[in-house]
């Protein structure tokens, strides 16, 4: 069984956001993801300072079977970049919520309707009924 | 529906992610890709080939049909037990399949053929075989397992009894003898050492639990393809299928043009190396991050393009390598097109790994 951790807010295509206290959101992929991908092998990260749009592929994570895009949950401004990931891609599989976020945002207004840990663990469970 | 084979429980039970391949439902992996990858190439593996297809071949004609039928030279087999690996060309030289041919008697033959083409592979070998009088029997009553690593032989010949272990650990690369009810033959698709094992259906279980409890890893089709790429084997279907022929896939090793022997296919090849290949199957490393992939664009600036046929991480390398179908002409370098970026890759000649050491550099 996943974890899901009920501080975090998700996206149906797999993402967890985390609101930090100065309201930069940090992004990363779900423990359900990281499993369903299988041990990754490469992850390539947004640049500080890029733009993004919801809906938008800003990340890339490639297990060693197949490449996956990670979606923008939200419009805003790509503060930092986890570049950490580069030289340990594994990072995401063993600790998805944690050292293995992906990039920081600076939302630009609202955030869009996200999904709780509630839902998010119900989408999952139907998923892979 | 698709078929299952006689350790289909075990995997499920095991908590194996399961896949459709070539109408089968296989185990992809049991738990972490990379950990079956690595026990292969540092202890040993187990896999669940049972989804190949076994076809004995009996009867007087046998041999002189497989002169035929063959690329490779079944002349070339004359010591019982002896295995040849090879492709089915049809007539206009595109490969059919590969397989591998044992040479068990005079009159009996067998081979041993890839799951997703069962069906046309023994349509061809069935129609070719009726003016040769030959008995055409597809043994679905034999499960097939592979043990692979430096380990496995002896893990596996410490399941025998002494004498049949005997005469296991002393047959040599490519042979493989009938010992008790089991058939098995030191040859896999790993690039490692190890013994591939057909056994009744009904024993298969035992020996799957036998070698797991003797510490032997369990491992799917994705380590199986990792391993293979590693050891510069083609996959059919991604790196050969019928609109292309042996001598532009990296196979012309396997095809026997130097006797007069008349082949389906070999008027085809003649045709094609008289008029000038135009490509070639070759290795690349990639020398940036990245991953490369199936069907990716190979550039040769100058010269012309091609595209990636198998493409995968290697785990053993730590960077990424492929088997591309490139222009003849190309240079040492050359770029991938990798997710909208151009790449840079090294040609190298496969194999990439053997028995555990890399060997690009």
């Amino acid at each position: 069984m996943s974890k899901v951790p009920s501080d975090l807010k998700y996206t149906r295509t797999h993402e967890w956001l985390r609101t930090l206290p100065d309201g930069i959101v940090e992004v990363g992929i779900t423990d359900h993801a990281q499993h369903s991908l299988g041990d990754l092998v490469f992850v390539e990260v947004p640049e500080a300072g890029r733009t993004v749009t919801p809906g938008e592929p800003f990340a890339v994570v490639e297990s060693v079977k197949a490449a996956s895009d990670v979606y923008a949950p939200l419009s805003g401004e790509v503060t930092e970049g986890n570049g950490a990931l580069a030289g340990a891609p594994e990072t995401l599989n063993t600790d998805p919520y944690g050292a293995g976020w992906l990039a920081r945002l600076r939302p630009s207004g609202a955030l869009p309707a996200l999904l709780s840990a509630a839902e998010y663990e119900k989408l999952t469970a139907e998923e892979s009924d | 529906m698709a078929r299952r084979t006689p350790l289909f429980a075990i995997h499920q039970s095991a908590g194996a992610r399961i896949v459709d391949f070539g109408g089968w439902d296989m185990p992809l992996q049991y738990g972490s890709l990379l950990a079956e990858h690595h026990a292969v190439r540092r202890a040993a593996g187990l896999f669940d080939v049972s989804h190949m297809c076994v076809v004995d071949l009996q009867g007087e004609g046998v041999r002189p049909f497989l002169l035929k039928l063959f690329a490779n030279d079944v002349g070339k087999l004359t010591v019982p037990g002896k295995a040849l690996y090879g492709c089915l060309l049809n007539e206009r030289a595109g490969v059919i399949d590969d397989l591998i041919v044992y040479y068990l008697g005079e009159q009996w033959f067998r081979v041993v053929v890839n799951a997703g083409t069962r069906d046309k592979d023994l349509a061809w070998i069935r129609r070719h075989a009726e003016p040769y009088g030959l008995t055409v029997r597809e043994r679905t009553d034999l499960a097939m397992l592979a043990v692979q690593g430096p380990e496995a032989r002896a893990r596996l010949a410490a399941l025998l009894p002494p004498p049949l272990a005997e005469r296991a650990l002393a047959l040599g690369a490519f042979f493989g003898a009938e010992l008790g009810r089991w058939f098995i033959a030191r040859t896999g698709y790993t690039g490692e050492d190890g013994f591939e094992v057909m056994v009744p259906a009904e024993d298969a279980e035992a020996l799957w639990r036998s070698l797991v409890a003797a510490g032997v890893q369990p491992c799917g089709l994705g380590a199986r393809d990792t391993l293979r790429l590693e050891a510069g084997m083609n996959l059919y279907g991604n790196d050969m299928d019928e609109t292309t022929n042996p001598l532009e896939s990296g196979l012309a090793w396997t095809v026997a043009m130097t006797t007069p022997r008349a082949f389906i296919g070999r008027e085809a090849l003649e045709a094609a190396r008289a008029r000038g290949l135009e490509h070639k199957l070759t290795g690349l490393v990639l020398e940036e991050r990245g991953v490369l992939r199936s069907h990716q664009r190979v550039l040769a600036p100058g010269i012309g393009e091609g595209q990636i046929t198998s493409g995968t991480f290697s785990p053993t390398l730590e960077r990424s390598i492929a088997l591309a179908r490139i222009p003849i002409a190309a240079p040492d370098q050359v770029q991938v097109e990798v997710r909208g970026k151009l790449l840079a890759a090294r040609v190298v000649k496969p194999p990439f790994v053997r028995h555990g050491k890399s060997l690009v550099g």
